[in-house]
């Protein structure tokens, strides 16, 4: 019910009314309640044998509960680094990630990421097992309640029928269902993706992009999800960051809650598309 | 003349989806490919062809003591088994090894978890195995026994040896070969410390381990028959390695066939049903391994 407000905003504002305005206001002027999930003026850096490399410099953005927050930008802005120092695998060297206000420090639980690589379901346990195995492994519920929940999510992307089946056994596009269906199953506070559909065909991609925004309407969680493609952003996001690349800084924050796949070709799409096409390439135009 | 550079316009078509009947859709392959496609049958098969080769070339030699029919040791192994004498070396041999072999297992186990926990560890374990895996474990044996007296202790000893440093070698590859993303996802789930090591870590890696397990195993059979060749008497009751240098002594050639003959029964009974059911049941179920 909390999510009142929040629909209410994506009927008013059109996409394209919104000022260019710096992105920052937007989150202050969105809610009263505090956000989910703060970034708050991270710097994270990159280290290889001879050298520190900074993958981000000072990134700032706030999620809120049952947001689809996107980060978009070219190869190299370190938008994935970024991702995974929310799941808590990097540590800042500058600013804090905040969750509910408790600054992050390892990964946890309660930030389930789904990764782009078919790799991330371990091939021993079952389809099944694949979606409990966080549930035991947290302490989160019983053998026999995460059985339980675990067909019931399975059932939500229409894997219930593989459920004892080993992941060797399924399609790209299945393996990442199941990867979703398990993330959902913890009921995380905020749901990481890492460009999950990025290795997938295009069709495939585009079903399951349907898949995400219907899931999302059942079960209104709050997505941090990762991605190098304008449309992909466009439709699953309901608010999209871009990035520049080398080191990642903050471009812009655009709201995208009025797309979904059935604007694909309309002009405001069209529009917003091109204004995203040009915040990216101009970066790289005016180096002088 | 612009024809040949624009291809020709060709009417649509649409037809209607009719269910398929023309062929049935899955069929059963022919009995005899499917008896073939037995593994069992085909080693079968190959261990009847060697042991026809070997009585054709014993009958051609016609020579007992060097080299005796394969029905002659058939014989002695059946003679052997029959009066209990051979079921008692093997169970000598067994114990001993058993017991190297799951010390060994243990401690590679704990090498390899501290080498992946920590830096400092995973310098012990490569100067470890760098200096000790080269050293063949007979030659620690005189060492052994002057440490650990003539007996039981001294054979551990040098078992442990065998085995520990190939498996510790093939785990830590292994552990070394997991994808950054299945780790991930175990750390993901707050996994830490021991509980990482075996819930991610070890399933990961089994294919390598399993392979450092054969490997161990294997080298712990040679060198516990090698060490008691050497000085199992000494211990009061000899193992098959003795059973097969008494025989020799005494020039019972069929004696010393089948007591290899046993050697050979053991690994080919170990492999195929242990490490292979092993297998089965895990890296090949879960599409780790074809």
């Amino acid at each position: 019910m909390a999510l009142g407000p929040d629909l209410a905003l994506r009927r008013t504002f059109e996409p394209i009314g919104t000022p260019p305005a710096p992105a920052r206001t937007a989150t202050g002027a969105a809610t009263a309640a505090a956000p989910l999930l703060q970034v708050d003026g991270v710097s994270l850096d990159y280290r290889t044998p001879e050298r520190v490399v900074r993958a981000t410099h000072r990134v700032s953005f706030d999620v809120h509960t049952a947001d689809r927050f996107v980060l978009l930008g070219p190869s190299g802005c370190g938008k994935s680094t970024l991702l995974k120092a929310v799941a808590g695998f990097i540590a800042p060297v500058e600013g804090e990630i905040r969750l509910d206000g408790r600054a992050v420090s390892a990964p946890g639980p309660d930030r389930i990421v789904v990764f782009q690589e078919f790799d991330q379901l371990p091939p021993w346990k079952t389809v099944q097992q694949n979606v409990m195995f966080p549930l035991l492994a947290s302490g989160t519920l019983g053998r026999r309640e995460a059985a339980e929940r675990a067909l019931h999510y399975l059932d939500k992307v229409g894997l219930a029928p593989f459920a004892g089946v080993h992941p060797h056994q399924l399609s790209g596009g299945m393996k990442q269902r199941v990867a979703i269906a398990r993330a959902l199953a913890m009921q995380p506070r905020v749901l990481l993706m890492d460009e999950p559909f990025a290795a997938l065909d295009a069709l495939t991609r585009r079903r399951m992009q349907e898949e995400l925004l219907q899931l999302w309407d059942e079960v209104r969680f709050t997505l941090l999800f990762v991605t190098h493609s304008i449309e992909e952003a466009l439709v699953v996001g309901s608010r999209v960051a871009l990035l520049t690349p080398h080191p990642g800084r903050m471009r812009a924050e655009l709201n995208s809650h009025g797309f979904g796949l059935a604007s694909l070709g309309s002009a405001d799409f069209q529009a917003t598309a091109q204004r995203i096409h040009r915040l990216l390439f101009e970066e790289e135009g005016s180096g002088a | 003349m612009s024809n040949a550079l624009n291809p020709p316009v060709r009417p649509e078509y649409e037809r209607p989806f009719e269910p398929f009947t023309a062929v049935p859709v899955e069929r059963t392959l022919p009995l005899a490919t499917r008896i073939w496609g037995q593994g069992w049958l085909r080693k079968s098969v190959i261990l009847a062809v060697l042991a026809l080769l070997w009585e054709l070339a014993a009958r051609w030699q016609d020579n007992d003591l060097l080299l005796p029919t394969f029905t002659a040791t058939a014989a002695a192994l059946a003679d052997g088994v029959a009066t209990g004498e051979l079921a008692a070396r093997v169970r000598i041999s067994l114990s001993v090894l058993l017991q190297g072999y799951a010390a060994g297992v243990l401690i590679a186990f704990a090498l390899t978890t501290l080498a992946v926990s920590t830096r400092l560890g995973r310098d012990l374990l490569d100067t470890l195995t760098a200096m000790f895996n080269p050293l063949p474990a007979i030659a620690l044996l005189p060492l052994a026994l002057l440490w650990f007296g003539l007996g039981r202790g001294s054979l551990v000893f040098v078992l442990i040896h065998s085995v520990l440093w190939p498996l510790a070698l093939n785990t830590y590859a292994g552990f070394q070969g997991v994808p950054e993303t299945l780790r991930m996802a175990g750390r993901n789930y707050g996994l830490r410390g021991l509980r990482y090591v075996l819930q991610i870590l070890v399933p990961a890696a089994l294919p390598a381990i399993l392979s450092g397990l054969k490997i161990g195993w294997a080298f712990a059979w040679r060198t516990l028959i090698a060490a008691e060749l050497v000085f199992g008497a000494s211990s009061g009751q000899g193992g098959l390695g003795w059973y097969i240098f008494q025989n020799r002594n005494e020039l019972y050639t069929d004696r010393v066939f089948a007591g290899l003959a046993t050697v050979v029964l053991i690994g080919l009974a170990v492999e195929s049903l242990g490490f292979a059911t092993l297998e089965r049941l895990t890296v090949r179920r879960w599409g780790q391994q074809r």
